[in-house]
């Protein structure tokens, strides 16, 4: 597939892995064997086996009336909100865990930005019985107290990352330092980010996102491609799995929206695409918010899921080739976005998920266009947030 | 010859090489830590170039790094401050920084700015040796620049092997898989390492850090090796006692 990195990681320009020698061996064992792991017979059967009975797949494809109504289309949500743990990134911790034991690991260390993938690391952690590290920002242990706490009653244990912006990415290069000097213990990266082959492999196990999606909406509409997928992007997980099995459909829209704080141009904002440039970050070379001399700027969004300086490499590959469109809303169209869905089908999205919603105002929807948002997360963790700004 | 090659002519036993971070304590300590550094007799100076995400630094240049940045230093204020010393300075310098910092400068007017100071050895450790051999092995060429590449206990022969015929100033030998600053002392295991790479008989010299801090460690690392580089130890030597400090440092490691 042209969406699939070279031999040395890359898309396009974006990709490979810029890491120390110290981490060569531990990410060319993975680099080695991901691929052997994720197609042979035996693990599909254990992977879909528990994404079945364990996380509760498939996800529906919910046709959302009231919204479609008014925007005058037709709206489909992905409901990953309905995974077990909350959000999309079960498939992930799920796919990589089986992996983790083929590997013989007994040892896991994550990152966690609003802690939902924590959640799903410690989760996973737990039901195969291995020990877990959670590597979470102050700052963000702070804003996902719940999430904190989750992760605690299953067992693992969450370590504060109290350099830089103390958010998402200080997490990450915590865990990466934890790493380092830990060669045996496996890295469950949480999103599509860091060196190869690390996007690859999480795109892959999202990718059930889309390969639902296709047969869903043939059941429903008769055709398996929509006009339009939207999703949300931080490092882009939940949008690679969205996007992956359409991604050569070339008549499928792609809608990545990406969090502009509080305005793009206000200083306060973690929209990538369109105040990043090349750059490295984590092992990747990709779009990176960064000063005039490379130092990595810290990026803000009332989403503790979406406030991350760079963007997955494939996604990099996406936005410079214009396969995919890049948007983004502010931290009030997220929220009142939120309100809304709430309001209109009963459903409280997460923070990062009303991002995607909330440019459905910003579209020129036809009457017959066919439109699947990519639900990514469900908005208990964030109730907090939301309510702060019930009134206005 | 390089000027590292040149120091190794001289001297190639118990060598001593000096980290420090650029723009720390103080925005100008830049030229004095080298100025302190030439005077206390070390072998070579490895000049650090403070990074917002130092992935391979443990806590202690991830704090120095961090004052430096607070204190206003860039690479533009770093090329100044070492060109002003370029002439008075015969100690060799080795620039050390993060791949991103030379991407975003741009890879021509980094080099240049580089060889404009009189430096011709850089250590980047998140520069794979891959992207090396693909592209920046012509590049540093250009501007006869040479790239020290590190290994570590986990590095397999082949790649040692590899990485030996690729250089030209010395290869980093890594004393643990750790980041730098890990702390304790040379343990039977790293003895077991120093020693085998030891008798891989390689042709590049061999300096070994992270993890050494005194004049103990100091000696042991160079019974396996040419020399040894200090650096978080000397961060948190100048960060208390100062520019003032470091003859009084280097000595208590020469001892």
């Amino acid at each position: 597939m042209k969406y699939n990195p070279d031999e040395n990681g890359y898309f396009g320009q974006f990709g490979g892995a810029f890491i120390p020698e110290l981490l060569y061996p531990n990410v060319k064992e993975i680099e080695d064997n991901y691929i052997n792991i994720i197609e042979s017979a035996e693990f599909q059967k254990e992977y879909r086996d528990l994404l079945k009975d364990y996380v509760g797949r498939p996800t529906p494809l919910y046709y959302a009336k009231r919204l479609s109504a008014k925007y005058k289309s037709h709206i489909y949500l992905k409901r990953e909100d309905l995974n077990h743990t909350g959000a999309h990134k079960v498939n992930n911790t799920v796919g990589q865990i089986l992996i983790a034991k083929k590997l013989g690991k007994t040892k896991i260390i994550a990152e966690t930005g609003a802690g939902q993938h924590g959640v799903a690391t410690a989760t996973v952690c737990a039901l195969m019985g291995l020990e877990c590290t959670v590597f979470m920002g102050e700052v963000d242990i702070e804003r996902q107290a719940p999430n904190v706490a989750r992760m605690k009653m299953l067992g693992a244990k969450v370590v504060p990352a109290t350099s830089g912006s103390k958010t998402l990415k200080d997490a990450t290069n915590e865990a990466i330092r934890y790493w380092i000097q830990n060669p045996e213990t496996f890295y469950l990266i949480g999103s599509v980010v860091g060196p190869h082959p690390h996007p690859d492999m999480v795109a892959r196990l999202q990718a059930i996102i889309s390969e639902e999606m296709r047969w869903q909406l043939k059941e429903k509409t008769g055709k398996e491609e929509p006009d339009t997928i939207i999703a949300c992007v931080g490092g882009g997980s939940n949008a690679a799995g969205a996007f992956y099995h359409y991604l050569e459909d070339e008549n499928v829209e792609l809608i990545a929206v990406e969090a502009a704080g509080l305005g793009v141009d206000s200083g306060e904002s973690a929209a990538t695409s369109q105040l990043g440039e090349v750059g490295v970050i984590h092992g990747s070379k990709t779009i990176l918010m960064q000063d005039e001399y490379g130092q990595i700027v810290e990026p803000y969004s009332i989403s503790a899921g979406l406030d991350y300086p760079g963007v997955g490499p494939l996604h990099a590959f996406l936005f410079e080739t214009k396969r995919a469109k890049f948007m983004n809303a502010t931290d009030k169209e997220a929220l009142t976005a939120g309100y809304e869905l709430s309001r209109l089908e009963g459903i409280i999205p997460a923070l990062e998920s009303s991002h995607a919603l909330a440019v459905l105002p910003k579209l020129d929807l036809k009457e017959d266009q066919v439109v699947i948002l990519n639900l990514s997360g469900r908005g208990d963790k964030d109730l907090e947030t939301f309510i702060k700004h019930l009134d206005e | 010859m390089n000027s590292i090659q040149h120091i190794f002519q001289q001297k190639d036993k118990n060598l001593l090489s000096i980290y420090f971070t650029c723009g720390f304590p103080e925005l100008n300590d830049t030229g004095k830590v080298i100025q302190e550094l030439e005077k206390s007799g070390i072998d070579f100076i490895e000049v650090g170039l403070p990074y917002s995400d130092p992935m391979a630094d443990g806590p202690t240049i991830q704090y120095s790094s961090s004052v430096a940045l607070k204190n206003g230093v860039n690479l533009d204020v770093i090329f100044e401050q070492l060109l002003a010393i370029k002439d008075s300075n015969k100690t060799p310098l080795v620039l050390m920084g993060y791949f991103n910092q030379l991407l975003k400068y741009g890879e021509d007017a980094f080099c240049q700015k580089v060889k404009d100071c009189g430096i011709d050895t850089v250590i980047f450790p998140d520069l794979p040796m891959v992207e090396y051999e693909n592209h920046y092995k012509t590049l540093f060429a250009k501007y006869g620049i040479t790239n020290v590449f590190l290994i570590t206990p986990h590095t397999s022969e082949d790649r040692i092997r590899k990485i030996d015929s690729l250089t030209d100033a010395f290869i980093y030998v890594v004393a643990s898989a750790s980041i730098t600053g890990a702390k304790g002392d040379v343990s039977n295991a790293q003895v077991a390492y120093f020693k085998r790479i030891k008798a891989m008989n390689l042709k590049s010299k061999l300096i070994i850090g992270f993890g050494i801090s005194d004049n103990k460690t100091f000696t042991t690392a160079c019974e396996y090796a040419n020399g040894a580089i200090i650096g978080s130890a000397f961060i948190k030597s100048i960060d208390s006692t100062g520019v003032n400090g470091i003859g009084d440092f280097v000595k208590g490691v020469l001892g």
